[in-house]
């Protein structure tokens, strides 16, 4: 992209001891994201998206967890800093949004005084009064309307999607270089979601704010990211920018999710696209690709475990985990449906 | 023909009581405002809207676990509105319910084959080795394996569990399924797979769905007609390609054009029509 990134991930690993042995969470995971960037991380429930990225923030450290890898924000590595570090760093470098804001605020507290708190606890300087008058802009600039008065409102006095603005600027109060936004939208409705979208879109353009979006909507991912992480089973098995993923995407896994989404710009097929079975267990790993056992295209070369490589002439940064050849899989995947159809531009 | 299901100005209005001593009615919330819609025979109305609209104690009102404030529901023909428990009791046979949350709509103490076989057996239908062989028949007929008949519910994946539920329902072999977001828990690949077998289902079965969801894409895909409710009221009914291809209430609109675009040129375009409006 443009910039030098300001945060690194070089093959992290997240396992996690469990008694039945132990549990590959995230397995080699590499990217860099640069300031106003979007990236999306996209995948089921137990693809690893959230492992990663709580890993980043200091959040999986436990007795059972083994991390191995290298987190580097501005040149600083994470992964080893220590717990008064990393509190620092949270907020002041990296901000986080929650899937569900009813259940990421103290509900006996008042919001405002919530976020004070939060400012106060990084930077002891600030009086009350200023730190008061900071949050009054800051849900100003998330937009909830007559600010002055709601930072004195509980969370149960705020509607869902008030509530994820509030969690907004409570991950914006420090400022913060990275927002790590895990699931943003996804309990909220339709309406407030688009509204949701478009003020993370704003932050990220204004404040040149580089953005890590979790989600497992593809159509809230072609409305705000720059680039693309597909995970499955721990791993990424494609990447690339956003339209090389929805233009000519390589792995068949991005194309089961791409097919079986109901689309309203489409007519509407007799049958939705479907892919076969269910994620496999991280405990029991088939030999090689994952995502073999449910994959269509499966041949000789699978139970051998692909790298992630760019196999595309055109496009050196556009990689994926599938060891059909490019030829091979445009022509399944016109087989398969109306994916990717077009050439991307 | 009569339509098997038939409901007409249902009304339903919870009442806001303030004081300690005499309850008074301050004000009420009218969660269903006055709703007509029928549902054919072998036929999937589908009945969208954000949370809060109302969708939901529609479904339940119609299946009388809640008591209407005022309003007509007619099932075969036969006014069911403000049945009692024992009157309805036959009736459940007729109209069965598929669950949001699989995690939360199947006893965790129970096996699955008493899951899906209780219907059964609570309504004399079927005992003993017909009970269970019943029982693994529907199991298999939802993409379950009959082996499953011991096992317990976290067992499954969420996905499995929603094929439970639904082969919970279809035991008493009713006419019509009111499905209540049977979806949105799920994952996106293993979604498709559950709108596939309602749709399967359906066809082999001739069962009527009342199929209640907020996703417009997958109520477009799974209906033949669609009514769109808001605060309490529906603002449109149609066939589901008139609804989502020529909107006609403002507020399905609005409701259609939040609906992400899986697609990043159409998304950039809107996005550039939406900024120069």
């Amino acid at each position: 992209m443009s910039a030098a990134p300001i945060l690194s991930v070089r093959d992290l690993r997240v396992g996690f001891q469990t008694e039945a042995g132990l549990l590959q969470a995230v397995d080699q995971v590499s990217f860099d994201l640069s300031p106003g960037e979007v990236l999306a991380i996209v995948g089921e429930s137990g693809s690893g998206k959230s492992v990663t990225a709580q890993t980043m923030i200091g959040l999986t450290r436990s007795k059972n967890s083994q991390i191995e890898g290298s987190v580097k924000l501005d040149g600083e590595e994470l992964l080893d800093a220590d717990d008064a570090t990393m509190r620092r760093l949270r907020g002041e470098k990296i901000g986080m949004v929650f899937q569900d804001p009813m259940t990421s605020f103290n509900p006996v507290y008042r919001l405002g005084n919530q976020i004070i708190e939060a400012i106060r606890a990084h930077n002891g300087d600030v009086g009350k009064d200023e730190a008061r008058q900071r949050v009054v802009e800051l849900f100003e600039s998330v937009g909830i309307p007559n600010a002055e008065r709601r930072i004195d409102n509980y969370p149960h006095e705020f509607s869902g999607g008030m509530r994820q603005r509030a969690m907004i600027a409570m991950a914006l109060a420090m400022e913060p270089e990275v927002l790590i936004a895990d699931e943003p939208t996804t309990a909220l409705d339709v309406t407030i979601q688009a509204q949701i979208l478009r003020l993370l879109d704003d932050l990220n353009r204004q404040r040149g704010l580089a953005t890590i979006l979790i989600t497992h909507d593809l159509g809230v991912v072609a409305e705000v990211a720059d680039r693309v992480l597909v995970m499955y089973a721990g791993r990424v098995v494609e990447e690339g920018t956003l339209d090389e993923i929805f233009y000519d995407p390589q792995h068949p896994y991005t194309w089961g999710l791409m097919g079986s989404l109901t689309r309203l710009d489409r007519p509407r097929p007799r049958r939705l696209p479907q892919i076969a079975g269910s994620p496999p267990s991280l405990l029991d790993l088939p030999q090689g690709c994952p995502f073999r056992p449910r994959c269509p295209h499966e041949f000789s070369k699978c139970p051998e475990y692909p790298g992630l490589e760019a196999r595309l002439a055109e496009a050196a940064g556009h990689r994926d985990r599938c060891w059909l050849t490019p030829d091979e899989k445009r022509a399944k995947r016109q087989v398969e449906g109306q994916i990717g159809l077009e050439a991307p531009r | 023909m009569t339509p098997l299901l038939e409901v007409k100005d249902l009304v339903k209005h919870f009442p806001i009581k303030r004081g300690i001593l005499i309850d008074r009615e301050v004000d009420q919330v009218r969660a269903v405002d006055g709703i007509s819609f029928d549902v054919q025979r072998g036929e999937t109305l589908g009945l969208v809207g954000e949370s809060g609209s109302g969708k939901s104690t529609a479904c339940r009102a119609v299946l009388q676990l809640i008591k209407p404030t005022s309003g007509s529901i007619k099932f075969e023909g036969r006014e069911i509105a403000g049945l009692g428990r024992r009157q309805m009791r036959p009736l459940r046979r007729e109209m069965q319910m598929i669950f949001q949350d699989p995690y939360a709509s199947l006893n965790p103490r129970k096996r699955i084959g008493q899951i899906v076989g209780d219907p059964l057996k609570l309504q004399g239908v079927a005992r003993g080795s017909d009970l269970r062989r019943q029982v693994q028949e529907l199991l298999e007929r939802v993409g379950l394996a009959s082996e499953h008949y011991n096992r317990f519910p976290h067992e499954f994946s969420g996905g499995q569990r929603q094929r439970i539920g639904i082969a919970r329902a279809l035991a008493l072999k009713p006419k019509l399924v009111i499905c209540d977001e049977p979806v949105s828990a799920l994952d996106v690949s293993i979604q498709a797979q559950i709108v596939n077998l309602l749709d399967d289902l359906q066809d082999e079965l001739g069962l009527a769905y009342l199929f209640v969801a907020h996703d417009i894409g997958v109520v477009r895909h799974i209906s033949d007609r669609i009514a769109v409710m808001h605060d309490g009221r529906i603002v449109e009914q149609g066939t589901a390609d008139q609804v989502c291809e020529q909107p006609k209430d403002d507020y399905t609109k609005k409701l259609l054009a939040a609906v992400p675009i899986p697609d990043p040129r159409e998304s950039r375009e809107r996005r550039g029509q939406v900024a120069s409006r």
